[in-house]
């Protein structure tokens, strides 16, 4: 089969997501409100393309704050788009009324990270189960009898009669998360989107439950949606994976390739974060600083850049970079903390994104100084690359960085990555 | 009962230990009878040695955990001896165990956002817990002694008068973890402390807790259920199971060569980047109310023998260093003569799953 991204034909395609967006308003205070005054927008998915074909296991993979959950929420309308369309063969998920989005959920089914979270307590195995049917209009209790215990034995849950009458609170975690995957597939659906579905459980049982969806796909021909922050599993377990950060997809392509050859620097941190149990094998120290940035104000530019090891002069350096560059500073040992903090002085005002940056108190030629002294403990940090020019202004001086536009998705190789690193190829067809 | 282990790891005997846990016990009361959650564990951690405690849910880890800092809720027993630096800390009064607490063995806890009170500024935690043990320090010698632990936590010296909130799940966990640190404890036991955290922050407080013993000569004992970890961050590993320490052993020796089919098993059922199929392990820990006769593991094991479900495995020195209790390694000349066969097991199902 090949697995080469076509965007042309899509006949083929089960689910079709082009140019997706969702955005959450940010409340803000009750000042701000009444004051009209704007308080961001959060972009949990901002411009996901992605195709799903028949059969296929598709894995988003990211740390928590990707946009991974959201994007798998909106295959289901459980969040609504702000832009773009999902269209599940012929119908646009995104522009469905509720009624029409509950028809859709025989087709498409989730299951959620939390076992205890996702189950009634106050329901039976059987009534948990049967009350998908009963929403989607099986009215006979015999028949919904029927097949909430044929979905029961298809997940393992066997002797059936011993489950039935069960509540959550008598099963152990393995057993619950077979009950939820029993219920999602009770409608014979033909997409599942499993969020972190064996996160919550211990190690012994992961693999048991991976194989049982493993085998639910080829004996029910299922298409699933696997989303998860544990590149491991997701090696086992897909045929195509999305690595997203802060809302967009960075790297797309076959498994084997995203593996084999990880472009992407945030790829490669995922891969070498992973710790084996090989005492031979150490995780790299050189690991990305710092954690997933807020997304109500993502970094200008590439959003990994702050923490990318592999970052250059074009990828988005601005004030906030600034600021950790210099907090970082002061971390090392030995530094006059004190006495450069009072030539420096408060730093806040730099969480403004900007590229260009005033700081400094104590005299331009002195700041100038203390700028000097950073760079020179570490003269091959790229930040210093992306400056376009540090001049005097007043007490302090202003540093002006290069501009640089959020990188697009290009191919690279059999996939496609968004990095400057991977500049358009020119063998890529129309 | 009393057990040498002397002879543990290579390296590491020379070292008078920090702790010397012997024959520790834990159990909860319930209505239908004693939970012994831990029962009969014994241990040594050398000056700035990491032990590994790992196993499934449910085996114990945590009690044991809580149960040598004296954090056990009420209606839960101890017993057994755990010498720290020569001192039994199970026989200390409750005044003088509070004043070791902190000062001398630190806790690292899974969820730090609820251990941090979210009114006081980290400069406030600070004072209060450096106060509390040393009174007569200035303001400032504190804020020079908490910056200094920030630093090598990675927290910029600019953050120390921030609330909580204001700091992101990794950098909490560090500050909980420089929280521990300022008091310069011999030893921590950190219970789980990357749970909640991302790959790529899980790997950074790992390496942080991996130079504990270059930075402040810790020891540490590392509970988590990821082996990776362990290989990661530990020198030594104890494997328990139902409530004991089924092996134990230097990381590199019990990874490569896991003498307890349990030890095995638990390694094989870890899917990792070089996982070439799923495996796991049937059935689930037992009922620590009333755990299976002889060993506590033989209903789950693919080898257990006749022997196995009869008698309690012997605590013997395990090939290539450290603690095994499993009749596949012996004592020979324990076994009954029809023991060596293969015990005939009822089939575990999905019903038994853990």
């Amino acid at each position: 089969m090949s697995t080469k991204p076509d965007t042309s034909s899509d006949t083929s395609s089960l689910v079709q997501v082009r140019d997706l967006s969702v955005h959450f308003a940010l409340r803000g205070g009750s000042l701000a409100r009444l004051f009209g005054r704007d308080t961001g927008t959060i972009k949990a998915v901002d411009g996901v393309n992605l195709e799903l074909r028949p059969g296929e296991v598709v894995g988003l993979v990211g740390e928590s704050g990707s946009g991974k959950s959201t994007l798998g929420r909106a295959l289901l309308g459980l969040v609504p788009a702000t832009q773009g369309s999902i269209h599940l063969r012929d119908q646009n998920v995104a522009e469905l009324s509720r009624r029409r989005l509950r028809e859709i959920r025989q087709v498409v089914q989730m299951v959620f990270q939390d076992p205890n979270a996702a189950l009634n307590p106050s329901m039976q195995v059987e009534e948990a189960v049967g009350d998908a049917l009963r929403v989607h209009g099986v009215r006979s209790t015999t028949e919904r009898r029927t097949r909430v215990v044929e979905a029961l034995e298809r997940v393992g849950l066997s002797p059936v009669e011993h489950f039935l009458n069960k509540y959550p609170r008598d099963l152990s975690g393995g057993q619950k998360q077979r009950v939820v995957l029993a219920r999602a597939i009770v409608l014979d659906p033909e997409l599942l989107v499993a969020d972190e579905p064996v996160s919550m459980l211990d190690m012994s049982v992961r693999a048991k439950i991976l194989q049982l969806m493993l085998d639910l796909k080829n004996e029910l021909g299922l298409t699933y949606v696997y989303i998860t922050h544990d590149l491991a599993t997701a090696k086992y377990f897909c045929d195509r994976i999305a690595i997203m950060y802060l809302g967009r997809v960075v790297e797309i392509g076959p498994a084997e390739e995203i593996f084999d050859h990880p472009r992407h620097p945030y790829t490669k941190a995922l891969l070498a974060a992973i710790p084996e149990p090989d005492p031979d094998k150490m995780v790299p120290r050189d690991l990305p600083r710092g954690e997933i940035p807020d997304a109500a104000a993502p970094p200008l530019g590439c959003a990994f850049h702050p923490r990318c090891p592999e970052a250059v002069s074009g990828c988005g350096w601005e004030s906030r970079d600034l600021r950790a560059l210099v907090e970082q500073h002061w971390m090392r040992a030995g530094t006059a903390y004190d006495e450069e903090q009072d030539v420096i002085g408060d730093l806040d005002h730099l969480d403004t994104p900007a590229t260009t940056a005033t700081l400094g108190r104590g005299g331009s030629d002195r700041v100038r100084a203390v700028l000097d002294r950073i760079r020179a403990e570490d003269p091959h940090e790229p930040l210093w690359s992306g400056v376009t020019s540090i001049q005097p202004d007043g007490s302090g001086v202003t540093v002006r960085f290069q501009e640089a536009d959020s990188p697009a998705l290009r191919q690279a190789g059999g996939v496609d990555v968004a990095c400057v690193l991977y500049p358009d190829s020119s063998s890529s067809p129309a | 009962m009393s057990i040498d282990l002397t002879d543990e790891v290579v390296g590491f005997s020379a070292q008078e230990p920090v702790i010397s846990a012997r024959d520790v016990r834990v159990w909860y009361g319930t209505t239908k009878g004693a939970i012994r959650a831990v029962d009969g564990v014994s241990f040594d951690l050398a000056p700035g040695e990491t032990l590994g405690l790992v196993g499934e849910s449910g085996c114990g880890k945590s009690t044991l955990g809580r149960g040598l800092m004296g954090l056990l809720p009420e209606g839960a027993k101890r017993d057994g001896e755990v010498l720290f630096r020569g001192r039994d800390i199970f026989s200390l009064s409750p005044k003088a165990a509070y004043q070791l607490r902190g000062r001398e063995l630190g806790m690292i806890f899974q969820e730090p956002l609820t251990r941090l009170n979210p009114l006081m500024r980290i400069s406030q935690h600070f004072e209060e817990t450096i106060k509390q043990h040393e009174p007569d320090l200035s303001k400032d010698e504190i804020r020079n002694r908490a910056l200094e632990v920030l630093r090598l936590m990675g927290i910029p010296p600019t953050r120390y008068r921030s609330y909580p909130h204001e700091f992101s799940g990794g950098m909490r966990q560090r500050l909980m973890i420089a929280l521990t640190l300022v008091l310069r404890p011999a030893f921590v036991v950190a219970d789980e402390p990357t749970t909640a955290l991302d790959v790529l922050v899980e790997a950074q407080i790992v390496q942080i807790l991996n130079d504990l013993r270059r930075n402040f000569q810790t020891s540490l004992l590392l509970i988590t259920h990821n082996v990776g970890i362990v290989a990661e961050a530990c020198d030594r590993v104890a494997v328990m199971y139902a409530g004991r320490i089924v092996e134990q052993g230097s990381v590199a020796d019990v990874f490569k060569n896991p003498q307890h089919p349990y030890t095995r098993e638990l390694l094989r059922s870890t899917i990792s980047l070089t996982t070439t199929g799923l495996n796991y392990i049937p059935g689930a820990p037992p009922d620590l109310i009333d755990p299976p006769d002889g060993c506590r593991f033989h209903p789950r094991c693919p080898d257990a023998m006749n022997v196995c479900a009869a008698k309690d495995p012997v605590n013997i020195a395990r090939p290539g260093g450290g603690r095994v209790e499993c009749w596949l390694v012996g004592p020979e000349e324990e076994i009954p003569s029809a023991g060596r066969q293969a015990l005939e097991q009822e089939e575990l199902t999905v019903v038994d799953e853990a």
